[in-house]
């Protein structure tokens, strides 16, 4: 690296220029199964950048004493313990919405992010600069995750956490809600439609073609 | 018997991991820009998943559950809070004695799936599977059988999907939507596909 990163550019970075979801490809799995209502969406992001923020720090402090071969083990090590903790707090303080989380609390030991970033950041990067690279992918996932959960609720059900925004139409109102933004397939659609716009913005980040249409050939030649 | 079959029907097509559960898709996407290594992948996952998951259970039932331990003369212990990180050190663990099994006695197949091993440790789809394993609650022979669904229902999928990307890369594609964008919407109308098996009872 030719010159340290400031504090500024890792926290804002992953955000719109660097997203681990839109351009990284990391820790998709997620995005997709927690954002059918807000409210998992936020509890979701919020523990994703917590872990990640802490893990960063913590692998950053030992990544001297940490031997080349065992590195990944270690690092599985300290993730799950803090996956642990916040498994922990979420059954002890808020346990329906542990319940809706079911699995995927857990299965943020094996989100790409956090394994990512401890990986490819926190192991050449000093504790504080790794902590903000963690809270700034945290940042840019919570972005994706939030944009995601409101579209899908808020046309979904007519809701946003729970509260009615849109009068729905069964109960006098004027709004008929798509349901298909509650199941599965509307996530893939949407990330879609959102990478496109992320990358209309940001040309930078256009992938080119594995390969290029001849052009069409002109009307006279087709004769 | 019957319920082992319904059960394993119900995770290759209904409860897909990939298409209804969106698992695995770090690797889905990235892995599957050809036929060959998606297959390849696919095989390894079912391989690893056949073995962690009946070990993860039977870890479960003698270990972890409140008052499994009751065998060691300890009833009153509960230690079901340990259970993410012992899930992992058992994939852990069991894809590196994998590997070196198969690089001893099975090198032809070691050489097919060597490079794919150590990433299956972070793939979603296995810890998952024993996640889901524990929280339905299966028993030994219900775990087999999940192990064995889940595996082929990600296989399945990610299989399918390479095909579609192989022809896909002749396509005209708009700028913004080049790569991972046009890959979200193909999955998103596979997931639609699959979609349509939810109705199925046996």
């Amino acid at each position: 690296m030719a010159q340290k990163p400031t504090v500024k550019e890792v926290l804002f970075n992953p955000v719109f220029d660097n997203n681990p979801i839109g351009l990284q490809i990391l820790g998709i799995c997620s995005a997709l199964a927690v954002t059918s209502n807000l409210k998992t969406a936020m509890v979701m992001a919020i523990a994703l950048s917590l872990v990640t923020a802490f893990s960063n720090l913590f692998i950053a402090m030992i990544r001297k004493q940490i031997p080349g071969s065992i590195r990944m083990i270690v690092q599985m090590v300290i993730i799950a313990s803090l996956v642990i903790v916040v498994d922990q707090v979420l059954k002890a303080y808020a346990f329906s919405l542990a319940k809706q989380l079911s699995v995927f609390v857990g299965l943020i030991i094996t989100n790409c992010i956090v394994m990512g970033r401890a990986e490819a950041f926190a192991m050449q990067n000093p504790p504080i600069l790794s902590f903000w690279d963690g809270i700034g992918n945290g940042l840019g996932y919570s972005a994706m995750l939030l944009s995601l959960g409101i579209v899908r609720e808020l046309f979904g059900a007519g809701k946003l956490f729970g509260i009615e925004i849109l009068h729905l139409a069964k109960d006098g109102g004027w709004y008929v809600p798509n349901g298909l933004l509650l199941l599965p397939p509307s996530a893939f659609f949407l990330i879609g439609l959102f990478i496109w716009a992320l990358r209309s913005w940001k040309k930078g980040q256009v992938e080119q073609p594995t390969f290029r249409m001849a052009p069409q050939v002109s009307e006279k030649e087709a004769y | 018997m019957e319920h082992l079959l319904s059960l394993f029907v119900r995770t290759l097509f209904i409860e897909n991991m990939a298409l209804s559960f969106f698992l695995g898709m770090c690797s889905f996407i990235a892995i599957s820009k050809k036929v060959e290594t998606a297959i390849g992948l696919g095989i390894a996952v079912v391989v690893v998943q056949v073995v962690t998951v009946p070990a993860n259970n039977l870890m479960y039932t003698y270990l972890l559950r409140d008052g499994a331990l009751a065998w060691a003369g300890m009833p009153d212990v509960d230690l079901s809070y340990l259970g993410l990180i012992t899930y992992i050190g058992v994939i852990a663990a069991i894809v590196q004695i994998l590997e070196m099994l198969l690089d001893k006695y099975v090198p032809a197949l070691y050489n097919a799936l060597g490079i794919f091993l150590p990433l299956i440790t972070v793939n979603c789809v296995i810890m998952a599977g024993s996640l889901f394993m524990v929280e339905r609650d299966y028993n030994f022979s219900e775990s087999v059988v999940y192990g064995v669904g889940s595996g082929a229902s990600w296989a399945l999928a990610i299989a399918l999907l390479a095909g579609i990307r192989e022809k896909l890369k002749y396509s005209d594609v708009p700028a913004g939507l080049q790569g991972l964008g046009i890959t979200f919407i193909t999955i998103g109308l596979m997931s639609l596909g699959f979609m349509s098996f939810s109705g199925i009872q046996l």
